[in-house]
């Protein structure tokens, strides 16, 4: 835990000023608002300062500083996180990367871009197309969110079945540690001798070091990709569909699920054609070399039809893959559309729980009284229920929260887990507490302080402090007797 | 099939409290890696903690003990026609899941298929308090905590006994053939890389002998116009070779005499000027080289490729014999092993001498 700062925010501020352009270190209030949050808004906290350094030379100074004197540093990236992992520390430093936007160089020939950690995800590809290359992992939010955050969270997206996560798609990271120490972890080799650092610092979420330079592996372009798409009268039966294209030995570079209310918010949206009667959405993108999509397109579509589809559609064209895209990749805002706020949900469960997940999930909608829509990466399990809720109606956040809140619970309750690509953040701390006992936890306490022995990198996020595990576990076995006794007498 | 976990934490237990070290085995085939063994040190043994503990092939995920052979496992995929992706080299028939995974070791698919780091999902590891931890899980994604599963891939058990692990697996491909052509060292590295870079279902890529030989597999039809459109020759028994790669078995590996030294560089990295015998795999990312020499001298021909070197085999064992690590990183990693095995218990100076 780190203890309290030794200096004021003046003293901060003007040390920081000898160095760093002092325009880039912001005090006031006004100018530091949009930091109080990231894509998580509903967790706000107003930082010490911001400060923007330019160099990597600034970086390790504005860490020593804080280092000898206590004081929290939150690195912060394009702040589009979804568990409030960038939300600042009142006493804290908010260190954004923003000025680390330049691609420093595309390899064609060896597949790899080194990059300033600022630098968007989705402009890495579009830099790399002119050479037939792509960077695989493309979550969501790739238009905005930038690498530097995706190595914090080992961010994911459609394609991570075939073509892995963050940490299966970089070689190196250069960092600051919360010494102020410049470490290259990785090399241009595929591994490196000792310890492997560069996993435990993928996904670690600005609590083990502040990465200042990403070397990224680039994918060929496959030369054709083809979406088919399966409409289902009943959720079991498109959760088996899932399992079942897997069991036949493809391996698609995309398989997504929508459920009923997600399908009809998308396609009022996009108007891809989607089958609005259906119960379950499949979309398969099968992608390869010609003849290879050729066969296996063929394949999924007749493992579709035996499994009970309802519908069966695949792309003919560029266009309507996009089409049959854009329902899904939409879904998001179309869901927002349905409903005042949206609360998007990210927990992974085994493939075969797909079908009892999304049932017992039905359930407590119903029980709380709130909407779910469920859009997902059905490929890996990772879900992503839509909690509709208004934050205007006094009390719903907080039902939308224990709504949230049990979804996760249920996922380690099947043999998954709390998140599968947004972190733990300040967002599902409390469930940490669920998924490991207290010697995992104390675990992950004594890794965190062989990186940062003074705790000043990003407190109070990740992994929770062992006091109130035991409260939390305690009061959820409660009330889960309490949900379980109201359900047997209603 | 056993459990046999209660005999490995009072061993552990036993351990701690007589301040005695141990050097954790499994099939014992890889005795030969790292540096030496602490003689003062007792063993303890994962060999009997063995057993398929959960296969469901539709999840393509499969947890098993470590001390299971990577035989037992592969013959059980295989009734279902999948495969360990990472294509682990095998010592011998006793080699287990456990040692494969603390010493990180991939056979030739590693740039596409990935690593035995790359498909671990979650581990049970039994740490220097006796405390048995889980970490990871049986899903394909989960960024809960740190990643402390992949963190064992290349410790060498510095950090504690890995007891169970979850795996990704993945179907076998339907088909595959090896395309061979004569090819001098000097072209080689660009052709692979050029190869590599297109959108074509090329599986492994390797260099020995004035041969460069790639492999296709996937779909059949995908493989076989491929293989019409690429130079080289099909080769017959193409598996066979590709096997001996993976297991360090082709002829370029015998014999103990001349140490083997393995650099893992950057794929188009120019082969070090080194007097000594080369093989390519990897598609340029890992060399295999072959010489006498010192490590110390070895180094700044790999950082000048990008990347590291280890000795792998034979040679002075007693000197370090993993590239050198910059102060920094030695101090997080010290204090590392000393969050996960305070009393220094496990594999003492195993992977470096200050571990």
């Amino acid at each position: 835990m780190t203890t309290k700062p030794k200096v004021s925010k003046a003293e901060l501020a003007e040390q920081f000023r000898t160095f760093i352009d002092p325009e880039y270190v912001i005090t006031d209030d006004e100018t530091m608002k949009p930091y109080e949050c990231d894509g998580m808004s509903m967790y706000c906290e107003m930082p010490l300062l911001v400060v923007l350094p330019e160099t990597v030379e600034q970086v390790q100074r504005v860490m020593r500083i804080c280092n000898e004197n206590a004081v929290p540093v939150v690195a912060r990236g394009a702040g589009t996180g979804l568990s409030a992992g960038a939300m600042p520390n009142k006493e804290g430093v908010v260190l954004s990367l923003a000025k680390f936007n330049r691609i420093v160089e595309i390899d064609p020939l060896a597949r790899t871009a080194r990059l300033q950690p600022g630098v968007r995800n989705l402009a890495i590809s579009e830099e790399a197309a002119q050479y037939g290359l792509y960077y695989g992992p493309d979550p969501s939010s790739q238009i905005a969110c930038t690498i530097g955050g995706n190595v914090a969270e080992n961010s994911g997206g459609v394609h991570c079945l075939k073509y892995g996560l963050t940490v299966h798609n970089i070689l190196s990271v250069e960092m600051v540690t919360a010494e102020g120490d410049v470490v290259m972890v990785g090399s241009d080799g595929l591994d490196s001798c000792g310890m492997d650092l560069l996993a435990l610092m993928t996904g670690s979420e600005g609590l083990l070091g502040v990465v200042t330079e990403v070397k990224v592996k680039l994918l060929p372009k496959p030369e054709v990709a083809r979406v088919v798409m399966a409409g289902f009268d009943d959720v079991q039966k498109g959760g088996d569909a899932v399992g079942g294209i897997i069991a036949h030995g493809i391996i698609p570079g995309g398989l997504e699920m929508m459920d009923g209310h997600a399908i009809v918010a998308a396609d009022d949206f996009a108007q891809a054609g989607y089958p609005r009667d259906a119960r379950a959405l499949l979309l398969c993108e099968v992608d390869g070399t010609e003849e290879e999509v050729h066969e296996h397109i063929a394949e999924a579509e007749e493992v579709f039809r035996k499994l009970g589809a309802t519908s069966v559609r695949t792309s003919q064209s560029e266009e309507e893959r996009a089409l049959l895209w854009k329902g899904r990749k939409s879904a998001f805002p179309a869901v927002g559309r349905i409903s005042p706020d949206y609360y998007c949900m990210d927990g992974t469960i085994p493939r075969r729980e797909i079908a009892n997940v999304l049932t017992e999930m039905e359930k407590m909608s119903e029980e709380f009284g709130l909407r779910v829509a469920n859009v997902f990466h059905a490929g890996d399990g990772n879900l992503h229920p839509l909690i509709l809720f208004d934050a205007n109606v006094p009390g719903e956040f907080e039902r939308t929260e224990a709504f949230g809140a049990r979804i996760l619970e249920m996922c380690v309750e099947v043999g998954g887990c709390i998140t599968g690509e947004h972190g733990v953040g300040v967002e599902k701390i409390r469930q940490m507490a669920v998924q490991f006992n207290d010697e995992e936890l104390q675990q992950f306490h004594d890794v965190k302080a062989a990186f940062d022995p003074a705790g000043i990198l990003n407190p109070g996020k990740g992994v929770p402090a062992l006091r109130f595990c035991q409260e939390y576990r305690s009061l959820e076995h409660k009330q889960h007797t309490h949900d379980h006794t109201v359900a047997a007498h209603g | 099939m056993a459990d046999n976990f209660q005999q490995l934490k009072e061993q552990v237990l036993q351990a701690r409290d007589s301040g005695q070290k141990l050097n954790i085995v499994g099939g014992g085939t890889k005795a030969f890696m790292g540096r030496e063994s602490d003689p003062d040190a007792g063993t303890l043994s994962v060999a009997e903690h063995t057993g398929i503990v959960d296969y469901h092939p539709v999840e393509l995920v499969l947890t098993v003990r470590a001390g299971t052979p990577l035989s037992e496992i592969e013959a059980t995929l295989a009734e279902q026609g999948q495969c360990l992706h990472f294509e682990p080299p095998h010592f011998g028939t006793a080699s287990t899941i456990g040692g494969t995974l603390a010493c990180n070791l991939s056979g030739p698919g590693r740039p596409w298929a990935g690593s035995v780091r790359d498909q671990v999902l979650g581990i049970r590891l039994l740490n220097g308090k006796g405390e048995h931890l889980r970490f990871g899980g049986q899903v394909m994604k989960n960024v809960a905590g740190y990643d402390v599963s992949r963190l064992q891939a290349g410790a060498l058990g510095t950090l504690g006994v890995i007891t169970e692990i979850s795996l990704k697996v993945m179907p076998k491909p339907a088909a595959s053939l090896t395309l061979v052509q004569d090819m001098g060292m000097d072209e080689v590295i660009h052709y692979m890389n050029r190869r590599a870079a297109e959108s074509k279902p090329i599986t492994a890529a390797c260099w020995v002998d004035g041969k460069a030989y790639l492999r296709l597999s996937g779909a059949k039809s995908g493989v076989e116009a491929t293989a019409e459109k690429w130079s080289g020759e099909v080769m017959e028994q193409g598996d066979r070779f590709w096997q001996q790669v993976q297991d360090i078995q082709h002829e370029f590996f015998a014999g103990n005499d001349v140490p083997l030294w393995r650099f893992s560089v950057g794929s188009t990295a120019a082969t070090p000027a080194l007097e000594g015998n080369w093989f390519i795999d990897w598609a340029g990312s890992q060399r295999w080289f072959r010489a006498a020499g010192e490590l110390s001298d070895l180094e700044p021909a790999a950082r000048a490729a990008g990347g590291q070197v280890s000795l792998f085999r034979g040679g002075d064992r007693t000197g370090e014999v993993m590239h050198h690590q910059p102060e920094a990183l030695k101090g997080i990693q010290r204090r590392i092993k000393n969050a996960f095995d305070p009393d220094s218990i496990f594999n003492p100076g195993r992977l470096y001498s200050w571990l």
